[in-house]
């Protein structure tokens, strides 16, 4: 191994701030909070910075953690260059959104919370994504998902808040059994959970396809539905936003949400070897951005506008996936970070100058109150709409060339993924107009720009979410190539231009299609749609909410009333409780006869006991030699 | 100690069994906290006797030995066990057993 790059250092800081706030900050000033907070990823980012130069892959292994018989798990972290482009949009993105948050949350009397949650959340993804078997990431896996329970939560005072918290860490356990199945069937096929040994195992036999391994990849992507809210485990996602927005732009846009692109990018060499699964997840993909995305066309809320664009584009990423792009997929996972992360700040902006009104209906007009907010906002809708030369134009593009060049289902799914960029762009700018153009709608107008803590990182991003496409363009899937790859079946020529026009023109009918509908025509008619039962159809998220409420929540909730608590808990283990406690208390009151407090009982009990002692130590002497002749007398 | 060849070894014995109940019963029943006390000697003595008996009958002085511990630590129990009724009747103004059921003085 070549010299070490203290990979150990890129998780360890944010670790060091967590303890430090979450023990310490009830008790130090906000100033001291943030340092320690900013300080944080800023110190891993460096350190990614620094390791970037080095030779990939790099692996660093600190002892053992697990030997039981032949299973043996390294403690082992490994640098290479998908976890590298990880980590530099994790700890770079994340510690821009730490910089908003010292603006966003600063009149919040759990700051020193919220700074030690989030910096506990990038500990637990760093280790995430630098983890070299698939334990490891498991554990990062299951913390990303503690710590986006506890930032859902963060204002627990509110139901709604404690409410989403709960769905999320619930939907996600359902996705997490599918993956620790997965993990193992791996062990029990492999003997290995080392991503490196497992790429060789399955390298070394050519002619092992389907089968196991198709149960492998499908019980992975199980896991990756639940983190990455793909149908059907996207529900908790929209409810995520609860939590405070600069959390909704960090783990529920950027990060944590791709966790599970990033999984199936980093066990690539199972599902290459099983194209049912690859099949699965491209249709799950393809299907779950056009759901998310006609749900997106008419909520309300823009935050909830904007949670699920993000299940849209997750199921955009997973297309990419599915179609075996997987550098494709990571390059939109890259520019999504930036323009959704964008998208997020710039709403939790919005949201500041209207004094915490998320409802779109109550907003409008803002252009000229918070021009820079606007302005930022508009290079994040450009940029996810798929405006040319935006980042979303590369890699989006990207994704929808893949699929069209991977057979008959994958012209399908490009068919799917056309509409949806149509439908994104349509609900994007339907978001800008309803909150920067037009008349206000608030009644309280003194909505005012925010302080430079916020816009400073909002600046950063814009010019990331126009500019980032150009980083990857051409040569993303060249430079992931090590690691994923280099099956990419490019478009040449004429058709990739076409291609790339028809995304345009999807995206731009939809922007006509928002400027006709909720720019040009009054305000009180914005809303309402030609189509009432579609309407209202998608208005109530196709029902899927309640439907899960009736054949999940509902059973089990009864199933826990009548069968758990009163059979089980109150009949069965109370009742056991009860007699314990009641042969107890009997014998007590029996025995307690005894502690009567009377000297000369107590003597006499032991007079009495010494007899006894003397009667059994004696007795085998005096009658056992009689008994003894009488036996023998007997014969 | 000389003894009688005419007198059986069990009489000793049996007079010692004797001593030991009426020591045993004494404490047992008596109200008195120095009558109990001199049960509890009672029943030394007793046990002192049959001690003596076994040693004559065994031509073994250690039999004889021991008695003289039993009396060391019978003196020792006495000079304690006096001063601890002397200091009971003086909080207490009684030496009735079943009165003294409390640990705290």
């Amino acid at each position: 191994m070549n010299e070490s790059l203290h990979l150990w250092l890129i998780p360890l800081l944010p670790f060091i701030g967590f303890l430090l706030n979450g023990l310490l900050g009830r008790r130090l000033p906000k100033a001291v909070v943030s340092a320690i907070a900013l300080l944080a990823p800023l110190g891993s980012f460096l350190v990614v910075l620094l390791a970037s130069r080095a030779a990939l892959p790099h692996s660093e292994s600190y002892g053992n953690w697990i030997t039981v018989g032949p299973l043996n798990i390294d403690l082992t972290f490994v640098l290479d260059q998908l976890s590298l482009i990880m980590l530099l949009v994790i700890t770079g993105v994340g510690f821009l959104i730490h910089i908003y948050s010292v603006g966003y949350m600063h009149d919040d009397e759990g700051y020193w919370r919220y700074f030690a949650y989030l910096n506990l959340f990038l500990f637990f993804m760093t280790t995430l994504v630098l983890a070299g078997n698939a334990l490891l990431m498991f554990v990062g896996w299951e913390g990303v998902g503690l710590a986006s329970y506890l930032l859902i939560g963060f204002w627990f005072q509110k139901k709604s808040a404690s409410d989403a918290g709960k769905k999320a860490f619930i939907v996600n356990r359902i996705g997490d059994f599918g993956f620790l199945i997965g993990l193992f069937l791996l062990l029990a096929n492999f003997g290995t959970l080392s991503f490196s040994d497992l790429a060789q195992k399955i390298a070394a036999n050519p002619t092992m396809t389907g089968g196991v391994l198709t149960a492998i990849a499908l019980c992975l992507f199980i896991g990756a539905t639940g983190k990455s809210a793909q149908l059907p485990l996207y529900v908790w996602l929209p409810d995520a936003m609860e939590g405070p927005t600069p959390v909704s732009a960090l783990i529920h846009a950027a990060t944590m949400v791709t966790a599970g692109v990033y999984m199936v990018a980093r066990t690539h060499f199972i599902f290459d070897r099983s194209p049912l699964a690859l099949s699965v997840v491209a249709i799950i993909g393809a299907a779950t951005a056009l759901f998310a995305a006609t749900i997106g066309l008419v909520q309300t809320d823009i935050k909830r506008v904007l949670a699920y664009s993000t299940v849209s584009q997750l199921g955009y990423m997973f297309l990419g996936c599915g179609v075996a792009a997987y550098s494709a997929a990571i390059f939109h996972l890259m520019t999504h970070a930036f323009f959704k992360a964008l998208l997020f700040l710039a709403a939790g902006s919005v949201i500041h100058a209207m004094g915490g009104e998320q409802d779109m209906r109550k907003m409008g007009g803002l252009r000229t109150k918070t021009p820079i907010t606007f302005w930022t906002m508009t290079m994040a809708v450009l940029a996810i709409s798929g405006f040319p030369f935006m980042s979303a134009f590369f890699s989006k593009d990207a994704i929808l060339a893949a699929a069209f060049a991977s057979g008959s289902l994958g012209k399908l799914l490009w068919f799917v993924g056309l509409v949806t960029a149509g439908l994104t762009a349509f609900y994007m700018f339907r978001l800008w107009y309803l909150t920067f153009f037009g008349e206000t709608r608030s009644h309280d107008a003194h909505s005012h720009e925010s302080p430079w803590s916020m816009l400073g990182p909002l600046a950063i991003l814009a010019v990331l979410s126009v500019g980032g496409g150009w980083i990857g363009a051409g040569r993303f899937g060249a430079f992931l190539s090590p690691v994923l790859g280099t099956k990419t079946e490019e478009l040449t020529g004429s058709l990739e231009y076409i291609m790339m026009a028809l995304a345009v023109a999807a995206g731009a009918l939809g922007w006509f299609l928002a400027h006709r509908m909720y720019h040009q025509r009054s305000a009180a008619a914005q809303l309402a749609a030609p189509a009432p039962a579609g309407y209202n159809l998608l208005q109530n998220k196709y029902y899927v909410d309640e439907f899960y409420n009736l054949i999940v929540v509902k059973p089990l909730l009864t199933l826990s009333k009548y069968f758990l608590e009163w059979v089980v808990d109150f009949a069965i283990l109370g009742g056991l409780a009860w007699l314990l406690a009641g042969i107890a208390s009997l014998s007590g009151a029996i025995l307690q006869r005894w502690q009567s407090g009377n000297i000369r009982s107590y003597a006499a009990w032991l007079a009495l006991g010494a007899a006894v002692l003397l009667y059994f130590v004696l007795a085998p002497h005096v009658f056992g030699a009689a008994s003894l002749h009488l036996g023998m007398a007997g014969h | 100690m000389h003894l009688s060849p005419e007198v059986p070894l069990v009489w000793y014995l049996l007079l010692s069994a004797v001593l030991f109940c009426l020591g045993v019963v004494g404490f047992l029943i008596k109200r008195n906290l120095i009558t109990v006390f001199m049960s509890i000697e009672l029943m030394l003595n007793a046990v002192n006797l049959s001690f003596v008996t076994f040693a004559h009958q065994w031509h073994d002085v250690k039999g004889q030995i021991f008695v003289f511990f039993v009396m060391v630590v019978a003196a020792a129990e006495a000079a304690v066990g006096l001063a601890i009724i002397i200091a009971v009747f003086r909080a207490r103004a009684t030496l009735a057993v079943d009165r003294i059921d409390l640990m705290k003085l």
